[in-house]
């Protein structure tokens, strides 16, 4: 004690000034700090000296420009009138759709595929087994080149279609479903839906207060099931059946009616999914069998039988293993659907290419897109964040 | 005194018998691993039809119904589009591949200067198979050999230009060498500068931690593809003017800043696994920082990522295939690129050109997650249960 104070009290060891840890550890930040900033002056002037010299304004007032080409696939009014602006927000709507649809069908496959590989049954195993490992070792752009060129085009000219169950059609130009056209009242149905989702929460809440008191089970599965599947259906009743549909119908050359979905982006869709979904297979396997095998076991001798066990014990603990690496996937999702550049499909990094092209404004444009994927990928990791702290491990 | 007459037990090991029958054989393994239960059987049935409906075809597909070697289209494509096959024929094309077989791998590298791409390769291969094989020694030297020796010779070599070689224009380079070129040079860079940010982000210096933190999380945050189209058209805004830059150089910028990105976040996990105990007991026997984390830190910390580490060099071989967006043709570029070949159009060539060059990658990344289990298995010093 005594000679711990003496060293406290007495003064610091004379260290040369060059190696005193303090003063070497500032010495380097003002080293980075004056490299960075004299990089960052030299790329700026140089940058400005070659915009000058090129000619071109910086700024973002080009977005107000007309835009002067077309897209072929969007979900707000569009037309080569358009703006720039426009066009750059078509792109990011499609980005978010694929996005999306992706990430559910993703999670799905991925989920289905996991679970087979933790499958007792030889066949199933396998079959997984070899899912994942041909997924997995190739590139997600051929796997988006295979469907758009080796399975989408080669398919028959719409004259002779392959129809499909439920009046849809199937050709090279894409995949044709039938329209639903909402009658009067379909507002109504909208209504009775949300407000089965209100009513299915306040059940959830309710239950799960009762049970805490008194230990008496609910079923609210099967309650907010009932709920969301049979109000909106009595409202359909009630407002006399306000649905009916426009299917596509074969002329010469082309169909008409209905709802086209283009080959672009049903190729980008089937891809991100199946590649990302070999991930998504590896990751949920991980995840149950990071549980712990006594959780198991421990969850038998309570009595609790294999379903409720895997329900209410193993699935729990096993997606807090599962999430982190999962939004990491989804995030991955996002940003592989730029890949959409390669074969057509006109996504946030296509039309911005087309308007760098078209005006220059490099600078601007990869701007735009630093912003919009970091903040998809921001907000992304803020929701999965947050479920994550939900559903993470509440210690004692 | 201390001796016990053990004659009741047994002093001879029993002959070993055969398990139960009914635990051993074909047929009990059929019904413990596949018709354990009703629902087990329903599994099973289902399984078998997908492998019905799928395995078959595709063995027509790619092997019995395939033409294997042909002079142009009409090989594979039938009568009523202008070939020579059946209607309702379909098939692999494998004559396209073979005869295309030289530009997939080596693009449009003029054919006489080919002996060089030959012997880069036989070089690089002569030098990572020893690299690679645990037991053979010098393994500084053959390290230092393959990432300070070859990248110099194998410049000179493919490039040209000096020593009396032909110079090669890099447009001219493609298909599977470009592949190759992007993710050995990727690789190579990215792990060092890889283990430097993460170092820099660990750092107790704040000015050095922000720039490693905003580097990193940018790189992470977009898509490849933005970062490529930054390096082809931002990198000549950012130069003085008149700076001209080699295409083939952008791209591998590129892929290589991104790369290292990921890698640094990978190496961060480990370093983030290894007890505090480590780095103390590396300070206080009086080891400098670079000393620690070279000898103690680093050594350890790397063992434990080593499957993160491989991941990302596979992630990194997928990814070179994403400069064909941007206007060079590797491996897949050449094979998107001979779709439309006027010689060899027809429905089954884009598919079959797919399947090998998804093969090839395949081949590749598949090995190299293979040899990094074998790696994992090798360094593991039982420190894990």
């Amino acid at each position: 004690m005594a000679t711990q104070q003496t060293i406290a009290e007495g003064a610091a060891p004379r260290v040369p000034l060059l190696y005193d840890p303090r003063v070497r550890g500032i010495a380097y930040q003002v080293l980075v700090f004056v490299g960075l900033f004299a990089f960052v002056y030299w790329i700026i002037g140089n940058t400005a000296a070659n915009l000058q010299r090129a000619n071109i304004a910086s700024g973002f007032g080009f977005l107000q420009g007309r835009a002067g080409f077309d897209i072929g696939d969007s979900l707000i009014q569009y037309s080569s009138d358009s703006t720039y602006g426009r066009a750059l927000v078509v792109g990011f709507l499609n980005t978010l759709r694929v996005a999306i649809f992706g990430i559910i069908t993703a999670t799905i496959v991925g989920f289905l595929v996991g679970i087979g590989r933790l499958s007792k049954n030889w066949l199933i195993n396998r079959i997984c087994l070899v899912y994942v490992e041909v997924f997995r070792n190739i590139p997600p752009l051929l796997v988006i080149f295979f469907w758009y060129f080796g399975v989408l085009s080669v398919l028959p000219l719409p004259r002779d279609s392959i129809a499909l169950p439920f009046g849809s059609y199937l050709n090279s130009r894409g995949f044709y479903l039938p329209k639903f056209l909402w009658g009067e009242g379909a507002g109504l149905i909208a209504l009775a839906f949300v407000l089965a989702l209100v009513f299915a929460w306040f059940v959830r809440r309710w239950a799960y207060k009762r049970q805490m008191a008194t230990g008496e089970r609910f079923p609210v599965l099967w309650t907010s099931v009932g709920l969301i599947v049979g109000l909106p259906l009595l409202a359909f009743i009630v407002t006399g059946f306000p649905l009916s549909f426009e299917f596509p119908a074969l002329s010469t050359f082309n169909l008409r009616g209905g709802v086209q979905i283009r080959p672009e982006f049903l190729s980008l869709y089937l891809a991100l999914s199946f590649y990302t979904a070999a991930f998504i297979a590896e990751i949920v396997r991980a995840g149950v069998l990071g549980v712990n095998r006594g959780q198991t076991e421990a969850s038998h001798a309570l009595g609790l039988r294999s379903g409720p066990t895997l329900r209410l014990v193993v699935i729990p603990q096993a997606l807090r293993i599962i999430i982190p690496p999962l939004t990491s996937q989804y995030l991955n999702l996002t940003k592989n659907s730029s890949l959409a550049v390669a074969i057509g499909y006109p996504d946030l990094v296509a039309t911005g290419g087309t308007t760098l092209n078209q005006t220059g404004q490099a600078i601007e444009i990869v701007a735009i897109w630093l912003i919009v994927y970091l903040g998809l990928s921001l907000a992304t990791a803020g929701f999965m964040n947050w479920y994550n702290a939900r559903m993470a491990l509440v210690e004692r | 005194m201390q001796e016990h007459d053990l004659s009741f037990v047994r002093a001879q090991m029993a002959a070993v018998e055969p398990p139960p029958v009914a635990e051993h054989g074909i047929g009990p393994w059929l019904r413990k691993n596949l018709f354990a239960n009703v629902t087990d059987t329903v599994f099973t049935i289902i399984g078998l039809v997908l492998v019905v409906m799928i395995v078959p075809p595709l063995v027509e597909w790619a092997f019995i119904n395939a033409q294997w070697s042909g002079t142009d289209r009409t090989v594979c494509a039938t009568i009523a589009q202008g070939g020579i096959q059946p209607d309702g024929w379909s098939g692999a094309c494998w004559a396209f591949v073979e005869a295309k077989f030289q530009q997939f791998m080596f693009g449009r590298y003029p054919i006489d200067e080919r002996w060089r791409v030959y012997l880069t390769g036989v070089l690089f291969i002569g030098l990572l198979a020893p690299l690679l094989i645990p037991s053979v020694p010098r393994k500084g030297l053959n390290a230092v050999l393959l990432f300070v020796v070859f990248p110099v010779v194998g410049y000179f070599l493919l490039s040209g230009g000096a020593f009396g070689l032909k110079p090669v224009a890099t447009p001219l380079w493609g298909g599977l060498m470009v592949t190759l070129v992007l993710a050995y040079v990727g690789i190579s860079v990215s792990l060092p500068l890889g283990i430097l940010l993460a170092l820099g982000r660990r750092s107790h210096m704040p000015v050095v931690k922000l720039v490693c933190v905003t580097f990193i999380e940018t790189m992470r945050g977009v898509p490849l593809i933005t970062v490529l189209f930054m390096a082809s058209v931002m990198l000549p805004l950012f130069l003085p003017p008149g700076t001209s830059f080699d295409k083939l150089l952008r791209a591998l910028i590129g892929v290589a800043l991104f790369a290292s990105a990921y890698m640094a976040e990978v190496i961060r996990g480990g370093l983030q696994a290894i007890p505090k105990g480590q780095y103390e007991g590396a300070d206080a026997l009086g080891l400098s920082y670079w000393k620690k984390m070279n000898l103690v830190v680093l050594p350890q910390a790397i063992k434990l990522v080593i499957p993160g580490i491989v991941n990302t060099f596979i992630g990194l071989f997928k990814d070179t295939s994403l400069v064909y967006i941007i206007g060079m043709f590797d491996l897949l570029g050449v094979v998107r690129q001979n779709f439309s070949d006027a010689s060899w159009a027809s429905p089954q060539t884009p598919i079959t050109g797919l399947v090998f060059a998804g093969f090839v990658f395949w081949l590749f990344c598949f090995g190299m997650s293979r040899y990094s289990i074998f790696m994992e298995r090798r360094l593991d010093t039982g420190h894990k249960r």
